[in-house]
């Protein structure tokens, strides 16, 4: 019994990290049809922002935390303008290739500013004491991303179903042409929602780094498991993200704990099973 | 260029030939380039010619490798016989993963072939009785080729082999693509729903073609576990597969000698970034890419093209 509330708690918080990186993804590749190897970047810019920010100027986490994710977001916005707008009109595999040599550059620009070395965030010591939950102690951390990632769904699917830009963003998804001819400023909507995505891959990449470490070569070496979570969840959709997200934490969480040999085997193979059954993935409305 | 038959081949031929008097000392990485562009010709059949976009390339070479290696290390080694082996291993995991991935397309099919891959590497690092996991198959000990010339130690042996090996599969290729095949391969990358029209089973041509590149890049994998002597897990590696892609959109797809050119261009600049700043090579790479793509499209052999229709474009100007 307790070893299933321990798969579930870890496996929780881990589908939550998952969640709040790729969420920005699957939304910006549902709604211009791209496919974008670099998204795992925007998570790396944040850490190492926050790294910078709380180690070598040794400002505070809770003034770090949101000084790195506005940082991205700027960096989002600027790279928006001058590079992944041209890539949208870009085939499928040009797309592939441009979105890989970003984040070649991205690794190498933090190797060479920041070094190869793991980059730590140390938390402050209000999230470090562990709480007594009954049938485990958990880290505070923990239970902060969890919380975390709960609030990120909730204001998602808040801003999406009640709010103006969550209605014309829902119209883009649908159909980007006629939201266009409708007078919705689509490349507008676009911009804002990438610049979103980032600020959550930021805030998953710092709050996961105690689970998913960051060092220069964290984009090439997580992006298959944030495209995994697109993939199976249906891109565009932000419930599936979050049902897929969840799902795979707990997956992966329990194959290592119940089968540790042949876990990555049987995970891998469990998604690939998926995809063959629901190319579009489980909540997708698919790609044409 | 298409007066004179087989010119690029022949122009490539004789580079080789010169690259081995060139480079003496630097025998062990041109050989290199000579499995590279076995490798990047291998995934030109499959996206050049059928228009299939993968990142799982590496799973065929490295399943290769170790199918020969292993053949090496327990069986015979005879290196021929441990070609044969690779492409038989290469071909086999195409056909039974191209079962699967050819329904696919898109970011599906990107995931599925990724997927394919890990699944291979993480099989090979568990497997650690058999492929010696992460220490890489060692104790690979090669018979002299069709008996009489034995590899030595500078290599030269190793380079004639490796470069005889490639133009067999080049010719192999060239004939595969100028084949009924190979065209209607080409129109699959067109139209496949006018494929379907005509009656082309497009869902069988594709695993046949698949099945054909897997076995080219089993022999890729094979050739550079017997010439080097060691397998490792990197040869699952997702950067052999995003490698391998760079160079043939550099070079140019769907002419097989631009992948040739690709090769030499990509990996004469990553070793020579690589000399020169041993940790940021990577960011020379990332804008290698990204000029290719956002300048030259269509490859390096695009680029006498993109000239000359900018000047035409500066003449349609000019005129009012």
């Amino acid at each position: 019994m307790s070893l299933l509330l321990n798969i579930a708690v870890d496996g929780i918080a881990y589908g939550m990290i998952l969640f709040m990186i790729s969420v920005g993804l699957s939304v910006t590749m549902g709604l211009m049809r791209v496919i974008n190897l670099a998204h795992g970047a925007f998570a790396l810019v944040g850490g190492a922002l926050a790294h910078t920010i709380t180690l070598r100027w040794g400002i505070g986490y809770y003034v770090a935390v949101p000084l790195a994710i506005a940082g991205t977001i700027a960096l989002a916005l600027l790279s928006e303008r001058v590079l992944f707008r041209r890539i949208y009109r870009l085939g499928e595999l040009q797309q592939v290739l441009a979105t890989i040599g970003i984040t070649f550059m991205v690794i190498a620009v933090v190797n060479r500013l920041l070094g190869s070395s793991l980059l730590s965030i140390p938390l402050p010591a209000s999230l470090q004491h562990s709480l007594d939950l009954g049938f485990r102690v958990l880290p505070a951390h923990r239970l902060v991303v969890i919380l975390a990632g709960i609030a990120v769904i909730i204001g998602l699917v808040l801003t999406l179903d009640r709010s103006r830009f969550g209605t014309r963003l829902r119209a883009s998804v649908d159909n980007r042409n006629i939201a266009s001819s409708l007078g919705i400023n689509t490349d507008r909507i676009y911009a804002a929602t990438f610049c979103l995505g980032a600020g959550l891959a930021a805030l998953g990449g710092i709050l996961g780094s105690e689970l998913l470490p960051i060092d220069a070569y964290y984009p090439l070496r997580y992006m298959v498991l944030f495209l995994i979570v697109v993939s199976v969840g249906g891109m565009g959709s932000i419930s599936g993200s979050f049902a897929a997200a969840l799902a795979l934490g707990v997956l992966e969480t329990a194959s290592r704990y119940l089968i540790p040999d042949a876990g990555t085997i049987v995970f891998f193979a469990l998604v690939m099973a998926l995809l063959a059954f629901r190319p579009a993935g489980l909540l997708g409305k698919g790609m044409t | 260029m298409a007066r004179v038959p087989f010119l690029a081949e022949a122009v490539m031929l004789a580079c080789a030939v010169a690259a081995f008097y060139v480079f003496p000392y630097d025998l062990a990485l041109i050989t290199r380039f000579l499995v590279m562009i076995l490798f990047v010709l291998s995934l030109d059949l499959v996206l050049g010619y059928a228009g299939i976009a993968t990142l799982g390339h590496a799973a065929l070479y490295g399943t290769g490798a170790y199918a020969a290696g292993l053949f090496a290390v327990h069986v015979s080694g005879d290196p021929l016989t441990g070609l044969a082996v690779g492409a038989g291993a290469g071909a086999l995991l195409a056909f039974a993963s191209g079962l699967l991935l050819m329904r696919s397309h898109g970011l599906t099919l990107l995931m599925l072939s990724i997927a394919v891959t890990l699944i291979c590497q993480e099989i090979a690092n568990k497997a650690r009785d058999v492929t010696g996991g992460a220490d890489g198959l060692r104790g690979i000990r090669m018979e002299p080729v069709l008996g009489i010339f034995k590899f030595d130690f500078i290599g030269r042996t190793g380079y004639w082999y490796a470069l005889a090996v490639v133009v067999a599969c080049y010719a192999v290729l060239k004939i595969a693509t100028l084949s009924p095949l190979g065209l209607s391969a080409r129109g699959i990358k067109d139209s496949a729903a006018r494929m379907v029209a005509i009656g082309s089973p497009v869902y069988w041509r594709l695993v046949t073609v698949y099945t054909i590149s897997g076995a080219i890049a089993g022999i890729a994998g094979a050739l550079a576990a017997q010439v080097t002597q060691l397998v490792s897990l990197e040869v699952y590696a997702f950067n052999l597969s995003a490698e391998a892609l760079i160079m043939l959109v550099l070079g140019g797809a769907g002419r097989l000698y631009g992948a040739v050119i690709g090769v030499v261009i990509f990996m004469t600049v990553h070793h020579v970034a690589a000399a020169v700043d041993p940790f940021n090579w990577l960011f020379i790479i990332g804008a290698l890419i990204l000029s290719v793509v956002f300048l030259v499209p269509s490859g390096v052999l695009g680029i006498p093209a993109a000239i000359s229709d900018l000047f035409r474009r500066g003449n349609d100007a000019a005129r009012p």
